[in-house]
This record gives C-alpha cells, sequence and structure tokens, in this order.
C-alpha cells in the first residue's frame, strides 16, 4: 500500500463553501503545525468534500473519536494539535451548539442535523478524498460496475433500476428504469449518455456537492447506465460556474481511464465507454434536455418539442438517454444492496432519498438526505435547527423556480413527488427555502418569475409573452398599483402558460405566482385593495407613516426633514403626513421629540 | 474596436489560430472554442466572430446567435476583476440586493457595467450553489460568503 499507518485522520471539508470559508488556509496551518511538533508522519490530513453544513464551516472532523468541529480558524490549529491530538483532550470550545438547546454536541453522528439523514447519494461526501480513487474503491466503489459487467444482461439491469422505482432527482420525477427501457429498445449503431449537472435552480446545490465530493459515484452510475441501454460515449454536461466540480471530475475521469474503468473492454466485457466532460455556457433553460442536447452540439440552448424523445431521436439524431447527478448517484447503491433494500426506504409511489438544499432563514442551512416521506416538519425544525432570531415560520418554497410556497398547514405533508404536486409546488431539483414572517410572499413570487422571465429563451410565445405580462402585472402589485381584477388576470394567464408552454421552463414558470395567489391570497389583497405590504419588503409600499395628533407638539421638526414634502401643518398644531405622497422612507420618526410619528 | 491594419489583425488573431488548430472544423466545437478564446482575449470582439466562423466553417450569424444567447459571453471589454453577485433565491431572502446595492456604490457602477480603469466589472447572477454562505459573492474563482454590506469595502479593497 502507498500509505504507511497513522493514529489519527484529519478530515478537512474542501468544499466551495468551505473554502471559501478559510479551509485552504486552515490546512496549511495544520501542515505547519503538525510538522512543528513533529506529527506528519502520524496524523494523516485529508480533504474531502461537502458535509452539507456549510454554514458552520470550515469543517473538520477528527477520527478514530469522530469529533466534529465547526468554524474552525487557522488561529485555532495550535490548540487543537496541542490539546486533542497530543493530549487527547477535546477542544470543547470549537463543538457544534445545538440551535435550539445550546447543547454541545462532540460527535458528528448525534447532532440533530445529520442524525435524522439517510444518506445515499451523499453517502461518501466528506468521508472520502474526492481526488483518490482507491479510497472510493475501498468504499466498495465500482462494485456495482463490476458486477453489473460481468454477470448481468442488460436487460436485467433496466429491470433492477425499474424495480427499484427510482425516479429522475433532478425535478420532473420520471422513472428512471423506465427511461432506460426506452433507449435501450431503440435500436441504432450508436448511443449516448448524458448527465445532467446543469444545476441552474437557484436554492439548489447538491449537483455540485455531488460532483465535489464524490465524483466516481457519478461515473460508476453512468457507466451502469451506459451498460444497460448500450451506449458507448456519454457527456457530463456541467456549468462553467462549478470550476472545482469541473475540476473534480476531470481528475477523476482520467484516474478511471488510468485504472481501466473507462476506455475500451472495461472489467473485460468487451463493453466500452468513454466519458466527456461538456461545460455550460450560462444558460438556465439548458437544464432542459433537448435544449442541453442542442447546447452539445454547438447550438443555441434552445428546447425542441417532444415527441421524438431523446430515447428515439436525441443527440445527434441518436438515441440517448439523460439523467440527473442525483439520479446516476443512487444506482451503484441500488445494485450493491438490491432492490428490497430500497423500496424499504421513502413512500410507495416515490422509493429511496432526496437531498434538499435547505436555506433561507432558518439555523442550520445546508445540503440533506432524508427518506421520501419525511415530513416537511423535520426537515425545518429538527434537522434545521428551526428559523433563526425566534422568528416564526411563514412559508417554504420548494422546487426552485419551477415550484411554489406551503404554508404553515402543510407542515405535515410528507414530502414526495406527488404529494408535492398535489399541494401545487413540485419536488424540483430540492432546493427548499424557509421563509419567516419578514418574507413578503408577493414579491417571493415575482423574485422566482423575474428569474424565470429573463432566462426564457423566447422560442415558445406562451413563456416568452406570458410570463412577461406576469412580471410587469406582479411588478405593479408590488409598486402600488395594483388594480381589480390582477388577481384573476395572474391565475388566467399562469394557466395558459401552464398547458401552452413548449418545454417544462414555461410549464413550471406560473407556478411560484399560483401557489402564493393560492395560500396567501389575502397578501395580495393587501397590496392590490390596500396598498399595504404587510410584511414590509415592498418599499413603495411600506405602509405610511403617521402622526398621532394627540400626542403632536406641532415642532415641524419631521416636516423639515422630509425628503418629498408630504408632512404639512401649523406650528403648535398637529401635523400631517400625506400618504399618497410618503415614501415611507422613516426619516421623520427619530426627529419627532415626543414619538407621536409611527408606520402605519 | 479601432480599424486594424491587415499586419495588426494578423498578429491580434495569431492566439486565436492557434485555439482553432487544436479542434476540428465541426459545429460541436464551437462553444468549447468560444470560452476558450474569451479566456484568451477577455471578451469576443468581432473580428475573433468572424475568424471562428471561417475555422469552423459556420456563418459569422451561428456564431453571433450562439454569443448572445449564453450569458457567459461577452461581447465589450471586461474588467481585470469580474465580481459576480449571488441574487440566488438563498441569497435573496437574506439581503443580496443589499450587498450589491453596497458595491454600486463602492464601483460606481451599474450590474452589468465595467469600471473606466477596467479594474472591475460588476454582474448579478442567479445562483452561484453557495446557498448556505447567503449572501454571498464571487470575485474571479474566490467565493465570499455571509456577507453585510459592511464587509464590501474591506473586499474590494483586496483586489485593487
Amino acid at each position: 500500500m502507498k500509505d504507511s499507518i497513522y493514529r489519527s485522520h484529519v478530515l478537512i471539508c474542501t468544499g466551495t463553501g468551505c473554502v471559501s470559508s478559510g479551509a485552504k488556509t486552515l490546512k496549511d496551518s495544520l501542515n505547519e503545525e503538525l510538522a512543528a511538533n513533529d506529527l506528519s508522519g502520524e496524523i494523516k490530513i485529508v480533504e474531502t468534500g461537502c458535509h452539507g453544513f456549510c454554514e458552520k464551516g470550515p469543517i473538520m472532523i477528527v477520527y478514530p473519536e469522530g469529533v466534529f468541529y465547526c468554524e474552525v480558524q487557522s488561529d485555532d490549529v495550535a490548540e487543537i494539535v496541542e490539546e486533542h491530538l497530543l493530549k487527547g483532550r477535546t477542544v470543547e470550545r470549537l463543538l457544534f451548539k445545538e440551535p435550539m438547546t445550546e447543547e454541545q454536541i462532540p460527535s458528528y453522528q448525534d447532532i440533530a442535523f445529520y442524525k435524522k439523514q439517510q444518506r445515499i447519494a451523499l453517502a461518501n461526501c466528506g468521508k472520502i478524498d474526492p481526488e483518490d480513487i482507491d479510497e472510493y474503491i475501498a468504499l466498495g466503489g465500482y462494485e456495482a460496475a463490476g458486477k453489473v459487467l460481468t454477470e448481468m444482461d442488460a436487460q436485467e439491469v433496466v429491470d433492477t433500476i425499474k424495480d427499484s422505482g427510482l425516479r429522475g432527482r433532478g425535478g420532473g420525477g420520471f422513472p428512471t428504469g423506465l427511461k432506460w427501457q426506452f433507449a435501450k429498445n431503440s435500436e441504432s449503431d450508436k448511443k449516448y449518455l448524458i448527465c445532467n449537472a446543469d444545476e441552474g435552480d437557484p436554492g439548489a446545490f447538491m449537483d455540485r456537492s455531488i460532483l465535489e465530493g464524490d465524483p466516481h459515484r457519478i461515473i460508476e452510475g453512468m457507466l451502469v447506465a451506459a451498460y444497460a441501454i448500450g451506449a458507448d460515449e456519454g457527456y457530463v454536461y456541467v456549468r462553467a460556474e462549478y470550476p472545482l466540480a469541473i475540476k473534480r471530475l476531470e481528475k477523476a475521469i482520467e484516474d478511471a481511464e488510468e485504472y481501466g474503468l473507462l476506455g475500451d473492454d472495461i472489467f473485460s466485457s468487451g463493453f466500452n465507454f468513454k466519458l466527456h466532460i461538456k461545460k455550460g455556457a450560462g444558460a438556465f433553460v439548458c437544464g432542459e434536455e433537448t435544449a442541453l442536447m442542442n447546447s452539445i452540439e454547438g447550438k443555441r440552448g434552445m428546447p425542441t418539442p417532444r415527441p421524438p424523445y431523446p430515447a428515439v431521436r436525441g443527440l445527434w439524431g441518436k438515441p440517448t438517454n439523460i439523467n440527473n447527478v442525483e439520479t446516476y448517484a443512487n444506482i451503484p447503491y441500488i445494485i450493491n444492496e438490491g432492490v428490497d433494500k430500497f423500496t424499504a426506504i421513502g413512500t410507495e409511489g416515490s422509493s429511496g432519498t432526496k437531498v434538499f438544499a435547505l436555506t433561507g432563514k432558518i439555523n442550520n442551512t445546508g445540503l440533506v438526505e432524508v427518506p421520501m416521506g419525511t415530513t416537511l416538519k423535520e426537515v425545518i425544525f429538527e434537522i434545521g435547527g428551526g428559523l433563526g432570531q425566534g422568528k416564526k415560520f411563514k412559508a417554504v418554497q420548494t422546487g426552485g423556480p419551477s415550484g411554489g410556497c406551503l404554508p404553515e398547514d402543510y407542515l405535515d405533508l410528507p414530502i414526495d413527488y406527488d404529494s408535492l404536486l398535489d399541494a401545487g409546488t413540485m419536488m424540483g431539483s430540492g432546493g427548499m427555502v424557509v421563509m419567516d414572517e419578514d418574507s413578503c410572499m408577493v414579491d417571493v413570487a415575482r423574485f422566482f418569475l423575474n428569474f424565470t422571465q429573463s432566462e426564457s429563451c423566447g422560442k415558445c410565445t406562451p413563456c416568452r409573452e406570458g410570463t412577461k405580462r406576469m412580471l410587469e402585472i406582479l411588478n405593479r402589485i408590488t409598486d402600488g398599483e395594483g388594480k381589480e381584477g390582477d388577481i384573476e388576470l395572474l391565475l388566467e394567464l399562469g394557466e395558459h402558460i401552464k398547458s401552452t408552454s413548449l418545454c417544462g421552463l414555461g410549464q413550471s414558470a406560473p407556478n411560484p405566482v399560483l401557489s402564493t395567489v393560492r395560500y396567501f391570497r389575502d397578501e395580495y389583497e393587501a397590496h392590490i385593495h390596500d396598498h399595504n405590504c404587510p410584511a414590509g419588503v415592498c418599499s413603495d409600499l411600506a405602509g405610511a407613516y403617521v402622526i398621532d395628533e394627540e400626542a403632536c407638539i406641532g415642532c415641524s421638526k419631521c416636516a423639515k426633514v422630509c425628503p418629498v414634502d408630504a408632512i404639512s401643518g401649523e406650528i403648535k398644531n398637529p401635523f400631517t403626513i400625506d400618504p399618497d405622497v410618503c415614501i415611507a422612507c422613516g426619516a421623520c420618526e427619530p426627529e419627532c421629540p415626543v414619538d407621536a410619528i409611527s408606520q402605519g | 474596436m479601432a480599424e486594424m491594419t491587415e499586419e495588426k489583425l494578423a498578429e491580434f488573431l495569431e492566439p486565436l489560430k492557434e485555439i482553432l488548430s487544436r479542434y476540428e472544423k465541426k459545429e460541436r466545437y464551437l462553444i468549447p472554442v468560444l470560452q476558450e478564446a474569451q479566456e484568451e482575449y477577455g471578451y469576443l470582439p468581432e473580428e475573433v466572430m468572424k475568424e471562428i466562423a471561417l475555422g469552423l466553417n459556420l456563418s459569422l450569424s451561428q456564431v453571433y446567435g450562439v454569443v448572445t444567447f449564453y450569458s457567459q459571453f461577452h461581447q465589450q471589454p471586461r474588467g481585470n476583476n469580474i465580481i459576480r453577485v449571488c441574487m440566488g433565491t438563498a441569497c435573496h431572502v437574506r439581503g443580496g440586493e443589499g450587498i450589491l446595492n453596497a458595491i454600486k456604490d463602492e464601483l460606481g457602477i451599474e450590474a452589468g457595467e465595467t469600471t473606466d480603469d477596467l479594474e472591475f466589472t460588476l454582474e448579478s447572477v442567479a445562483c452561484i450553489g453557495a446557498c448556505g454562505l447567503a449572501p454571498v459573492i464571487m470575485v474571479n474563482d474566490d467565493t465570499h460568503g455571509r456577507l453585510t454590506p459592511e464587509k464590501v469595502p474591506e473586499i474590494m479593497a483586496k483586489y485593487k
């Protein structure tokens, strides 16, 4: 073996999150400190992928004890080496504190954020060095590929995935096995396999973390799929915004080629598979499979009508199977552990787990992987540690720009593909953004529509024109110029866009608006009828200020500072603020010597 | 771009020709070639697009169509430092707008613009996938997270 035996391993997360919190300098300091104490031969530093707990980064775990340190900075290194690595005493001040109980938790597995999780796609993330193929193999890596290529025929593989009930993790939730079957059934001299890593949903970063933390799992998943459908060439289409993911995947492909796990005659089975990386160029619509294929071909990334489906006519007109990163990441587990074990996890219609990117106004932000059927409440309050600063939960947005917002009544909803659809939102890629009482739902809807509108490729009219019109209405409402009938118009437009757009982008673009109207209609009405933004977000509407006439002493100080001359009155008589002129800037409030001014 | 003499133009296009020599004349290589060319020139001036069209046997309109479709490609010179301010969902609810405004004030430019000294280009982007650290910005390849408007001048100073 190339390594000697070390008495301790120090794992430092070097995912994008932790690196930006200073993981690289932390590693350098630790290296120096170990050398200074003559420990370099006894203690090994391992750079790992994402642990999912980016908020608390940089993260360091010391094995064999499994002590979990968070927010570790270079200054802490001397103490860790002296206390922990030399004397065996845990450095308590760096342990994680549960936000709800303030309790300090030394071990990784006992932290509520991790305890409730079940990690399949993320199993190795944070555990192994993603740039070392041997570590992946040591944990059973490429066993599934070996088994498939040497012991199973293609139809058996397709049947296994069909039986597992695995559904596409990228958004739509189409049964993966069925997709493979279609591609397998297509007769052709050439077939392609694509991994969709064009993770464009704002608020989702699981694909990036898997590629950064466990790139070989994706290669292995693709290898199995390629064998099943009979493809000998594949592409991973990655966003150019993910430089670290691209770098690690490049290294992984190189190493796999060197080990004969990619290339010709893999496992002496006669099966060949070549894998390329294709860098995206910044277009959200390329997450749509037909658009993505156009982009690989070097064209504008616009979708084309289906049918023909990619399984029949895909890349360069050849049958093509395309799945998302997280979908491929589940494949090795299903092959290794068997269908029964996989279907035992999750719900009847949605087996297995799903990774969510838990963000927003929540204590523990990060990536979490839970069995399908876990309730929103468990994810938000147990794993996520509840909302920050004692704020009240208002809504959770799932599914990114294609999804919708769910109110408090839905907290007990078990999460799976179908339950979310019924509730008017969707799984999407797994973004989960928690909002508190300070979030305005009309503003949130406008935010998402603004995003999809600017990313609309312009090919089909409903999406190009319809989203534009909807956005205009929303802008009007948040600017305080909403009209009677605006809500009805939004609903009508939304339904038409959903049913007539060419691709998934347009078909789901109205969801954020439709779901917020469904659950938070009173907020829209407050904006339109009362010109009031209850959350105080829409600045043009933030309630005008009013003067308490009883308290006012008529000093005129407020009128002097008002930038828009909205305040008038006669000295020594109560002043008044014209609500139509007031811009709610708040300049007057602190000027008042008797606290007679407040926001209406 | 000012008119160039033929000699100057040939010299200007020299690095591009080297890039093109490594690719087959196929449409599928258009995006990688554009990416490399932009890396080389910082942006994609018309002369470069024309040469790429010739080099890959495509029409200029095809090249132009692709360049204008993808947000990654630029037809104007860019700053030495590219600042990408995340306007994704997580950053939006945690105050990304305030960060963008602070940078605008600091640099005196709007999103999508470049400072006159070509030091900084400011962009707002949809999501850079570092939501756990919201609000975040990227300066070149460095991610800076958990920002407040007060921290902006300090970060900008590092790149000046």
